[in-house]
C-alpha cells in the first residue's frame, strides 16, 4: 500500500462560502493541510476573502489577515517582519491571491517581496479572470475567453491578450522556488507547498483552479477538467528550483485542445481555426519548456 | 537630558529610535528622505534595533506596517504628500482595523505644477481617514509628540492610528536645538506596546473580515467614539508628558498665546505660528490686544476650545496653508462649524498664506492682524483672502 502523503489534520472547517465544484476552496483546504496551525495567512480582495464566511464566523482555523486588493505582498512582508522582531522564525507565512491580485493590481507588491527576500509563500489560485466581482478579464485571462469584459458581441471582442507568464517573471526575480499546481493533484500541490514553506526565502505557487460560476463548465467536471489542463498543455505543471526547471508531468498523449476548450461555455464562441492558432501557441510554449528544462538540467 | 543642534528629519528619526518600534517600513520621497537614511544609518550602528522594511512604494509601506500591527508589534513610517496621498487607501484600512500605527508626515505641496516645499493640503486631505491629526510647530515638538503619540495610540480605549506633520523644509531641514530626553525615561513613559488582539496561531481569529450592513455601522461608531475619547486622552498625556519631561504643548489640542485679553486672534497651524507669535509680541508692546490660537490637533478637532476662545474676543483671522476647493481653508470651515448655534456671532476670516512654501514674515503677519482688527471694528468684509497674490494689484506690505 502506498504511503499517504496528505496530513489528516482540517484547518479549513466546513461552511465555506464557495461555488459548487470551485477549485479554489480545494486549493485552500490543502494548502492548509500542508502548512499545518503554525501558519499565517494573509488574503486580499478576491473570492476568499468572502468565502471564509461572514463576521463573526469564519471556516479558517489559522489566524487570517484581510488586506486590500494591491498589497498581499507587502502585507506578508509586515507579517514576517513582525514575527522575526518577535523571535517566532517558525511561524509559516503565506499570502493568498487570486490572479487579479496577483497577475494585475498586486504584481508591484509580490515583485517587492520577492526583491527583498522575505521568507513566505505566496500562492495565487489562478481561475483565470476577476471571479468573485463578476467574472472580468484580468491579465491571467486567456486569449479567446468570454468575460463579462470580454463579451462575444458581434465584434468578436473576446479576449486578445495572451495570458501573462508570472512564472518567468517570478524566475527573473531570481526567486529560489516557484511552481505551478494543479488542483486534480492534490499530493504535488501539497509536497509543493510543503517544500516552498522548507525553504528560508520567498517562495511562489500558482495553483490552477477550475471555477465552473466563470468558465461556465458544470461544476461535477472540475477535476476532469483541471487534468485536461495538463494533457492538453493548456496549463504545465512545473517548478523551477533555483532557475532549474522541472515539469512535474509530461501527458503521454495530448488531447485536442479543443476538448479541453468546448467543456467551458467561456470557449465556446471560437471557431476551429482559431483554436487551432492557441494550441500552436501552447505547443510552442510546451517545446520552449521542455528545453527550459534540459538546458537548466545540465551539468 | 542632552541637547542637540538636529533638523527636523533627525528629531523624527531620533524620537523613532527612542518609542522603539519593532518594524519601520519606509520609501523615499523628498522632502522626507533623510528621515529614512537616519534610520538606516541607526540600524546600520546597531543603536536601533528594528526590522527595517524598504518596500517599493508607500502604499507598500502603509500595508507593510498594517500587517506587521496587526501581528501585534509597534509599527512607524514616514512619507510626504504624494507618498501620503498613495498611501490614502491604507491610511483607511490601518484606521478601521484600529492600528495604533504612527506616521511623520513632513508637509509638502501637492502637484502640479510639482513643488516640495510646505503647504498643509496633503495631511488635510486624509481627514477624514480616522486618523488623529496633530501639527508640529517646531524640532522639539516632532520628538516630544511621537511619545505622546505612540502613548496616546495605543491606549486600549483609543486604539487608532496618529499622523504628525512637519512643514517641509522649515522644520525637516532645519536645525534647531533639541532636548533629547533619556532612553530609560522614555521606556518608563512609553511601556512596550502589548495589544489585546492580534494574528496568533494558538489563539487563531481572522481580522478584517467581511460585516454584513446590520453590523457595519456599529463599527464606525465604535471609531468615532474612540475619537472622541482621544480629546481627553490628548489632553492627559500632554499633562503626563510635563510632569516626567518638563515640556507641554498648550493643552495638548490647542496652545493660546496671549490670548486671556486679546480682542483679536489668529489661529494657524505648524511653523507659521511661530511668526505669529513673534508679532503679537512687537504688536502688544504697541499696545494692541493681540492674540495667537495654535491648532495642535485638527482631528479629533478641539471644538470645545474654539468656542471658549471665540466667546472671548472680536473676530478670528484664521491662517491657512491650503484650501479646500470650493468652500474655504478646511480650519476655517471647522472653526465656524464648532461656533454655530453657541450664540457667538463673531466675524471670521480665512487668509491664505504661504501656500507650496511662500514665505510668511512678520510684515504679512502684521498686515493680517491690521485687517482682522479692522474686520472686528466694521465687520467682514470678505469671507476669504489670498493674501499676496501676484496680480498687479498688490499693496505693498503684502508683498
Amino acid at each position: 500500500m502506498g504511503k499517504l502523503t496528505i496530513p489528516e489534520q482540517e484547518l479549513m472547517r466546513p461552511g465555506h462560502m464557495g461555488c459548487l465544484g470551485c477549485g479554489g476552496t480545494l486549493a485552500m483546504r490543502l494548502a492548509l493541510k500542508a502548512a499545518g496551525p503554525d501558519t499565517i495567512i494573509s488574503i486580499p480582495a478576491c473570492c476568499w476573502a468572502v468565502m471564509p464566511g461572514v463576521w463573526p464566523n469564519t471556516c479558517m482555523g489559522i489566524p487570517m489577515l484581510y488586506t486590500a486588493f494591491e498589497v498581499t505582498g507587502a502585507s506578508i512582508s509586515g507579517i514576517r517582519a513582525a514575527l522575526d522582531a518577535k523571535g517566532k522564525k517558525d511561524t509559516n507565512v503565506i499570502g493568498w491571491a487570486g490572479d487579479g491580485g496577483t497577475f494585475d493590481i498586486g504584481l508591484q507588491a509580490l515583485s517587492g517581496m520577492v526583491e527583498r527576500g522575505t521568507n513566505a509563500l505566496y500562492i495565487c489560485y489562478d481561475n483565470e479572470a476577476y471571479m468573485n466581482t463578476g467574472i472580468q478579464r484580468s491579465s491571467s485571462t486567456p486569449e479567446g475567453a468570454w468575460t463579462t469584459t470580454t463579451p462575444v458581441g458581434t465584434e468578436n471582442y473576446w479576449e486578445q491578450g495572451r495570458k501573462k507568464d508570472m512564472i518567468s517573471i517570478m524566475v527573473a526575480h531570481g526567486i529560489p522556488y516557484a511552481a505551478t499546481a494543479n488542483v486534480a493533484y492534490p499530493e504535488d500541490f501539497v509536497r509543493k507547498v510543503q517544500k516552498a514553506l522548507s525553504i528560508d526565502g520567498p517562495t511562489y505557487l500558482q495553483i490552477f483552479a477550475p471555477c465552473p460560476t466563470g468558465w461556465k463548465s458544470q461544476p461535477a467536471k472540475s477535476i476532469k477538467l483541471a487534468k485536461e489542463a495538463i494533457t492538453s498543455l493548456a496549463y504545465p505543471m512545473y517548478e523551477v528550483e533555483n532557475g532549474v526547471y522541472k515539469i512535474n508531468r509530461k501527458p503521454k498523449e495530448q488531447t485536442p485542445l479543443k476538448d479541453y476548450m468546448l467543456k467551458q461555455g467561456r470557449f465556446r464562441h471560437l471557431t476551429e481555426e482559431f483554436i487551432e492558432e492557441q494550441q500552436k501557441m501552447l505547443e510552442a510554449n510546451w517545446k520552449r519548456l521542455l528545453k527550459l528544462e534540459e538546458i537548466t538540467n545540465e551539468e | 537630558m542632552v541637547k542637540q543642534v538636529i533638523t527636523g528629519n533627525m528629531a523624527t528619526a531620533m524620537g523613532t529610535r527612542l518609542c522603539r518600534p519593532a518594524v519601520i517600513s519606509a520609501y523615499p520621497i523628498t522632502p522626507q528622505t533623510t528621515i529614512v537614511e537616519y534610520i538606516a544609518d541607526f540600524v546600520a550602528d546597531g543603536t536601533l534595533k528594528t526590522q527595517y522594511v524598504k518596500v517599493e512604494s508607500e502604499h507598500s509601506a502603509m500595508s507593510c506596517c498594517i500587517s506587521a500591527s496587526n501581528t501585534g508589534v509597534r509599527t512607524f513610517t514616514a512619507t510626504s504628500a504624494h507618498g501620503l496621498l498613495l498611501m490614502h487607501e491604507m491610511l483607511e484600512w490601518a484606521a478601521g482595523a484600529r492600528l495604533p500605527i504612527v506616521l511623520v508626515n513632513v508637509n509638502r505641496a501637492n502637484g502640479p505644477p510639482w513643488s516640495v516645499w510646505a503647504d498643509h493640503h496633503d495631511t488635510i486631505m486624509q481627514r477624514d481617514t480616522g486618523w488623529m491629526s496633530i501639527f508640529c510647530e517646531n524640532n522639539q515638538e516632532i520628538l516630544d509628540s511621537m511619545i505622546m503619540a505612540f502613548k496616546v495610540a495605543e491606549d486600549p480605549d483609543i486604539m487608532l492610528p496618529m499622523m504628525l506633520s512637519e512643514d517641509a523644509f522649515y522644520l525637516s531641514h532645519t536645525s534647531e536645538p533639541v532636548d533629547v530626553p533619556d532612553q530609560a525615561l522614555v521606556d518608563k513613559f512609553l511601556p512596550e506596546y502589548k495589544p489585546e488582539h492580534f494574528l496568533d496561531p494558538e489563539n487563531p481569529k481572522g481580522f478584517g473580515s467581511l460585516v454584513m450592513p446590520p453590523q457595519y455601522m456599529e463599527f464606525r461608531y465604535k471609531m468615532a467614539e474612540s475619537m472622541d475619547l482621544a480629546r481627553e486622552k490628548i489632553r492627559k498625556v500632554n499633562d503626563e508628558f510635563y510632569e516626567v519631561f518638563g515640556r507641554k504643548y498648550g493643552n495638548g489640542l490647542i496652545e493660546e498665546y496671549r490670548c486671556d485679553d486679546a480682542e483679536v486672534v489668529l489661529v494657524g497651524a505648524g511653523t507659521n505660528a511661530s511668526t505669529v507669535r513673534e508679532v503679537v509680541d512687537r504688536m502688544r508692546d504697541e499696545g494692541h490686544k493681540v492674540g495667537l490660537a495654535r491648532l495642535r490637533c485638527f482631528r479629533p478637532f478641539p471644538y470645545e476650545e474654539i468656542r471658549d476662545l471665540a466667546k472671548r474676543v472680536k473676530a478670528i483671522g484664521v491662517f491657512e496653508r491650503t484650501y479646500t476647493f470650493g468652500y474655504q481653508g478646511p480650519f476655517t470651515a471647522e472653526i465656524k462649524g464648532a461656533l454655530y448655534g453657541t450664540g457667538v456671532d463673531i466675524p471670521i476670516k480665512n487668509y491664505l498664506l504661504g501656500i507650496g512654501g511662500r514665505d510668511i514674515r512678520t510684515k504679512h503677519v502684521r498686515a493680517v492682524f491690521e485687517d482682522i482688527m479692522k474686520v472686528a471694528e466694521q465687520g467682514l468684509d470678505q469671507e476669504t483672502k489670498w493674501f499676496g497674490l501676484l496680480d498687479g494689484n498688490t499693496p505693498e506690505e503684502e508683498l
